[in-house]
């Protein structure tokens, strides 16, 4: 294993990644923020540039150039550490996802479209994903202002309590794979994709994305009608952009996931001849998942809190172990 | 192979040096013009009063430890649902013993009101 192997070009693929992730989350915001004026019959932004697509440029320089206000009963270092605490895990969970099995080779090097794929690539992801709710915790505790502190308090319950169903719906796919390396998930699917064999798993799946990246109808976290912004009132500037970036980028971490687990990976029409097709299915089908994902919030109302408690802890938790049992029975007896 | 695990160290030397560099960047790109209402603590345009860190109602604790108990559950079936094909039958009756413990200590939470945020 020599230094270019081993260093270089992880670094280089892991620089195109972050960099692809950093523009994807900009531009995603503007694909929201035009989705959704769409289902309002508004225009969305249309000002800076050819159909304001320049957008995201704009609202990054203005954050950029805001001025640094840190509250004067924030406790400062953990204040500042918490906007890098959810984004940081944020990026990381995207070193396991495979984008395709296209490679190509450049000077005797085996280029892969996938950072690395490790043994425990599911458990990997879900863990480091979860790590995103101790920025959340600490931001809105650091603030030491009412609202942000409820928020946060809300935030992580939220979070915490639907991981558990998240888990139990991705147990029926391991049941059946036999494996937690993300590659071979997707490889498993190459006949069928396991949306038609787990449609119960992916349901809940789904719906459990939505509430671990905090989106509508489960954005409790920033209830603006009673909590003004939740963990984020007290963050100004970059601080509140990275904190965005967070959630955005988890979005499309979700529906990478979704595309990877339930939908098949890379695999469509005509892969086997030109694998770097693979790239444009991974890519369409992703776009499709955070799609959905925007649909659902223009079109469903809030939750109320305890609803959501309720709905994890005696639905979504017994309905995830329920399908566990009948999958696992079925892989046990059949399999 | 612990090998396999230096691209995630490598993106996470890249994620945290973009944090920090978007954290420091705007200290010397924005203007300072700090005062006295603007550093106080936001709470609608009220005279913020008191400290933010009071008690807190005791459903987030319930929830945090119910999460502790079944997260720890729930880790349990992993390792089991990728070797099911080689435990058969075996390991879906151990399971199947595992769960109904699972099932008898959640009904209880259920019966005590352990899941209703009061």
């Amino acid at each position: 294993m020599d230094w270019i192997a081993g260093l270089l070009i992880p670094f280089v693929k892991a620089l195109v990644l972050v960099v692809l992730l950093l523009t994807g989350f900009a531009y995603l915001s503007y694909v929201e923020r035009k989705l959704v004026a769409r289902f309002h019959v508004r225009y969305g932004p249309n000002r800076a540039g050819p159909f304001g697509l320049l957008q995201p440029i704009a609202d990054g320089l203005k954050m950029l150039f805001k001025e640094e206000i840190i509250p004067r009963h924030a406790d400062k270092l953990f204040y500042l550490m918490a906007p890098a605490i959810v984004v940081v895990p944020a990026l990381l969970v995207w070193a396991v996802i495979p984008i395709s099995n296209f490679s190509f080779r450049i000077f005797g090097y085996e280029i892969t479209f996938y950072l690395t794929d490790l043994n425990i690539g599911l458990l990997y992801a879900l863990a480091v994903a979860e790590l995103g709710t101790y920025g959340i915790i600490l931001g809105g505790w650091s603030s030491n202002n009412k609202y942000a502190l409820l928020g946060a308090l809300r935030t992580s319950s939220q979070m915490l309590s639907y991981s558990l169903p998240m888990g139990t719906a991705l147990l029926s796919i391991l049941a059946v794979v036999g494996s937690l390396s993300l590659v071979d998930i997707v490889n498993a699917q190459r006949g069928l994709w396991f949306i038609f064999l787990q449609p119960l798993g992916f349901l809940i799946y789904f719906i459990t994305g939505l509430a671990e990246t905090n989106r509508s109808p489960f954005d409790l976290p920033e209830t603006e009608n009673e909590l003004v912004a939740g963990f984020v009132t007290e963050y100004g500037g970059i601080k509140f952009a990275l904190f965005y970036m967070g959630e955005y980028i988890s979005m499309m971490t979700t529906s990478a996931l979704a595309t990877t687990l339930f939908l098949g990976g890379w695999w469509g029409p005509f892969v086997d001849e030109l694998p770097i097709l693979g790239i444009f299915y991974f890519v369409l089908k992703m776009s499709a998942v955070v799609f959905l994902i925007i649909w659902v919030r223009a079109s469903l109302p809030r939750v109320r809190f305890d609803q959501l408690m309720g709905f994890c802890w005696k639905f979504l938790l017994p309905l995830g172990l329920f399908n566990v049992m009948v999958t696992a029975t079925v892989v046990a007896l059949w399999g | 192979m612990l090998i396999e695990f230096i691209p995630v160290l490598v993106l996470f030397a890249l994620a945290t040096a973009i944090a920090v560099i978007a954290l420091v960047l705007p200290a010397f790109l924005g203007p300072r013009r700090p005062s006295r209402a603007k550093i106080e603590t936001y709470e609608s345009g009220k005279l913020p009063y008191g400290d933010a860190r009071y008690k807190v109602p005791i459903g987030y604790y319930k929830i945090a430890l119910l999460f502790v108990i079944f997260d720890l559950e729930v880790i349990f079936f992993y390792p089991w649902a990728v070797v099911l094909r080689q435990l058969h039958v075996f390991g879906l009756i151990e399971m199947g013993i595992f769960t109904a413990l699972l099932v008898v200590g959640y009904v209880y939470e259920w019966k005590k009101g352990g899941f209703e945020m009061e």
